[in-house]
């Protein structure tokens, strides 16, 4: 049975094994990790080489409006079958989080979506160019700015 | 042996005795009889085409527990007379960047060696359009051409695909020469004669299937990769390059690629079935049944002895995946070069103690 | 002699890309120097869409990206709603649900076993996956009115119970199914040169295929264990006693054989299932309009591609803040490149075959 991280350890616990004061948020399923940017690589390698992590979900974002933008990390663990969600939120004019295609190369394709459809720019990332929208596409669709247009 | 003419030498016969008066040449009279013969020979590639694509489709609807064509007539006979209509009625469409005549002229280029290696093909006793006595060579010579029109093709196209189906197409076809030639050389060995007559009169005992199994074992795979069809091929390998050389082409000037593919078909099952099957021979059976067999026309058994190779060539086709290029060629230099080598060897040995047998 | 190499543009219109995939292949003669996928061909912005749409009518959506196994992307999009809004699903719907992700599972690997033969040239074997896959399709039209989009998982439970005689027809189904696998390991499996294609080509390491995130069959064909079904059991998954095959070497043919042999474990869940099922009703007390309270959820169920999830965010409303799916196919396709180097052409479309890609899902 997959065992839920934060039921695991306490946030205090938590922040001390990971070397970064970490905040948690929301309740029941919807609790994550939440860190800021700077703080994002450190994090996720004391997740990976302290506590296994070592399977990359998902990476997604979500558009928060006025409280800015987040990317969504959802990591297991296939050695200790555990899983985590991790929040970095970042506020929508720089837009900027570092890569973490140097953690899992996986994470390629995800963060290139993420940069073409939400415009989170991941910094250090080998290629960061549209992956699923025309190179000459303007806008980026899931900003909820993004207005669509009506039928034509 | 049954020497009575059949049908269609007494039909040859009697096509001869009202142009003699005609004409009165002599000299005159063969020439014009080698145009009846051309123009029979036409006739059988188009019809047999058309009978072949229908059979293929029928086969492999048999083979995948479907119907296959069923509306057009009875058993759907008419289908690839439907297909034909529409190949003709088709626009002849030239691709912008082709290099004209290169384009233009292959699929002829195809067509015509095809025709060309019928004129030797013993269709029955006396029934040898022209009976040359290097026959065989001559057919390996004509049949070999077919490599130069994939290759124009595949290079006046001006398409990627095209171009590495050309190339596939040069190098696949002139590896499998080899084993092909050398193949039929031991049963050649065995009758001392390129002539096509000689070899099947030479079979009247015994088929040369029964003494060179290995041969026509390596015959019917270097046949196979000689006349591109699955699992060797790899020229056309529509799931990797599309269709190969035939990527640009459509309508008629595709059907004449078509053509020439069932024409070779045709040619290599007809010199299977004259070098290894007995040709024209009826079932070497004992007493009563054999005089009954006797009784069929030698083109009959000739004719259901190609279509049964054709069907062995059809079965191929419908059963096995496509081999990859590298180990095309690695199983065609490395497999059936030194096995065919082997069986020359081994046909020469037993000639020579079977001779020293025979004196001593 | 100097040679160069060459660009070749294999797709978005090509006998065997899957769809509308283009594959940018550099080649020196015959062999792959670099493969460059470009997707997008077939994006049709399914997650903005369902942004605007009521949490029941994005269903529909999920039925159109990965259309070979639409049953199990239904169900994932509904168990993620249920886990944000803590609904319990009927007994029965649960088996109703397990038997028709599992029988679109067989579906969708007969489809993949079929292209990749009629990609290596063999069409025989294409056309007999196919006759079987019909069976399936002729049950699900049975149950719910469609053959590949069926919209029959819903929030709660599944639209409407199976007809009289289905769970009889289904059975006939599983009882004759050793058969049809006997077919193919004459037909395409025992045969020589497919083999021969299959065998050592394209290796993945099974470090490399955790480190890009590869799931289902292409990550177990390299050994690692990894099934949704049994690591996180979603469902009633954990009731059933199946086996998770796994590869030994990572080339292509354990990418193929993994996925025959898991054809064999979703029969013997079939079978389980359709032995337990009891009576009652198949659909849970849901209100009328759906409103998830404010949260997020990410909830994953072992697609036939692999790892598929749902991330479902919630403000309260009708409609879902935002929505998105981690689609296996996409993730999996990012392995082409270095799967193809140094092998041949006709290698690039097994490879692909191997992948499994469904545009719809990369596309998304």
């Amino acid at each position: 049975m997959v065992k839920f991280l934060l039921d695991e350890f306490e946030p205090a616990q938590l922040s001390n094994l990971l070397g970064q004061e970490v905040a948690i948020a929301g309740e029941g399923v919807s609790r994550a990790l939440i860190v800021t940017p700077e703080q994002l690589i450190a994090t996720m390698e004391a997740l990976v080489t302290k506590l296994g992590f070592d399977y990359l979900g998902d990476l997604t974002s979500v558009d928060r409006g006025a409280e800015g933008l987040e990317v969504v990390y959802h990591l297991y663990s296939l050695t200790n079958q555990r899983e985590i969600r991790v929040k970095a939120k970042v506020d929508a004019e720089t837009a900027t989080v570092p890569t973490v295609t140097t953690i899992w190369p996986g994470a390629d394709w995800f963060e290139r979506e993420v940069y073409d459809l939400m415009g989170i720019s991941f910094a250090g990332h080998p290629n960061m160019t549209r992956l699923l929208l025309p190179e000459d596409f303007e806008g980026h669709p899931l900003r909820k700015s993004y207005k669509l247009q009506k039928r034509v | 042996m049954n020497s009575n003419p059949d049908l269609l030498t007494s039909l040859a016969g009697s096509i001869r005795s009202v142009l003699s008066p005609l004409i009165g040449n002599p000299d005159g009279v063969d020439m014009a009889m080698y145009g009846v013969g051309l123009l029979a020979v036409i006739t059988l590639i188009f019809t047999n085409a058309v009978i072949l694509v229908w059979g293929e489709r029928k086969v492999a609807g048999f083979m995948q527990s479907r119907y296959g064509p069923n509306r057009l007539g009875p058993w759907g006979l008419f289908q690839s007379i439907a297909d034909v209509l529409k190949l003709m009625s088709k626009e002849d469409y030239r691709p912008k960047l082709v290099d004209k005549w290169v384009w233009a002229l292959a699929p002829i280029i195809m067509f015509a060696p095809a025709v060309a290696a019928y004129a030797v093909l013993p269709f029955g006793k006396d029934l040898v359009p022209v009976d040359l006595n290097i026959g065989i060579f001559y057919f390996i010579a004509v049949s070999s051409i077919t490599t130069i029109p994939l290759l124009m093709a595949g290079w006046g196209s001006n398409n990627k695909y095209s171009l590495i189906g050309g190339m596939r197409a040069v190098a696949q076809m002139v590896s499998y020469e080899i084993p092909l030639v050398f193949s039929m050389l031991g049963a050649i060995m065995l009758v001392g004669s390129l002539k096509m007559s000689s070899i099947v009169e030479a079979q009247s005992h015994i088929w040369f299937v029964f003494l060179q199994p290995v041969a026509f074992l390596v015959y019917v795979i270097a046949a196979t990769a000689e006349t591109n069809r699955a699992p060797f091929d790899l020229v056309e390998g529509e799931s990797e390059i599309v269709a190969g050389p035939l990527t640009e082409y459509s309508g008629m000037r595709w059907a004449m690629f078509f053509l020439g593919e069932y024409a070779n078909l045709l040619a290599v099952s007809a010199i299977a079935s004259a070098v290894f099957l007995g040709g024209w021979q009826p079932l070497p059976l004992p007493g009563a049944l054999g005089d009954m067999m006797h009784a069929i026309p030698g083109w009959i058994w000739f004719a259901l002895k190609t279509y049964i190779m054709i069907f062995v060539f059809m079965w191929f086709r419908w059963t096995f995946p496509r081999f990859r290029v590298d180990q095309l060629m690695g199983f065609g230099w490395k497999v059936l070069l030194p096995l065919s080598l082997a069986n020359i060897l081994v046909t020469g040995v037993g000639i020579f103690l079977y001779r020293v047998a025979i004196g001593g | 002699m100097q040679t160069q190499t060459y660009e070749l543009n294999m797709g978005p219109q090509h006998p065997s890309t899957h769809g509308v995939l283009r594959i940018i292949l550099e080649l020196d003669g015959e062999v792959v120097v670099k493969a460059t996928p470009v997707i997008g061909y077939l994006h049709r912005g399914i997650e903005k869409i369902c942004e605007g749409k009521t949490y029941g009518q994005t269903i529909p959506f999920t039925d159109r990206m990965d259309y070979m196994h639409s049953m199990n992307n239904n169900l994932g999009l509904c168990q993620a709603v249920e886990k944000l809004m803590g609904l319990e699903v009927p007994e029965r719907a649960e088996y109703i649900r397990v038997i028709m992700a599992e029988l679109s599972r067989i579906a969708s690997h007969m489809i993949y076993a079929g292209a990749l033969v009629n990609d290596l040239g063999g069409v025989t074997g294409f056309v007999f996956l196919i006759r079987d896959r019909e069976r399936i399709l002729e049950l699900f039209n049975k149950a719910c009115g469609a053959r590949m989009t069926f919209n029959y998982i819903r929030i709660g439970g599944v639209q409407q119970d199976v007809p009289e005689g289905w769970v009889e027809e289904c059975r006939r189904f599983v009882d004759d199914f050793p058969e049809m696998m006997h077919t193919y390991n004459g037909l395409i499996m025992g045969n020589e040169i497919f083999q021969a294609r299959m065998k050592d080509i394209a290796i993945l390491p099974p470090d490399r295929a955790v480190a890009m995130a590869a799931s289902g069959g292409v990550l177990r064909a390299s050994g690692v264990n990894y099934d949704v079904r049994k690591d996180d059991p979603y469902g009633i998954y954990d009731r059933f006693d199946f086996d998770v095959p796994l590869g030994t070497k990572g080339d292509n043919w354990d990418r193929f054989i993994v996925r025959m042999q898991e054809m064999e474990q979703s029969i013997r869940i079939i079978d389980q299932a359709l032995k337990q099922m009891p009576e009652g009703p198949v659909m849970a007390k849901v209100p009328k309009v759906i409103k998830p309270p404010v949260g997020e959820v990410y909830h994953h169920v072992e697609n036939s591609k692999g790892d598929l999830g749902y991330y479902v965010v919630s403000d309260g409303g009708m409609k879902p803040y935002r929505w998105h799916a981690r689609r296996p196919a996409m993730v999996n396709l990012q392995l082409l490149d270095e799967l193809c180097r140094g092998y041949k052409i006709a290698d690039v479309v097994a490879i692909l075959g191997t992948l499994d890609p469904v545009l719809g899902e990369v596309d998304c």
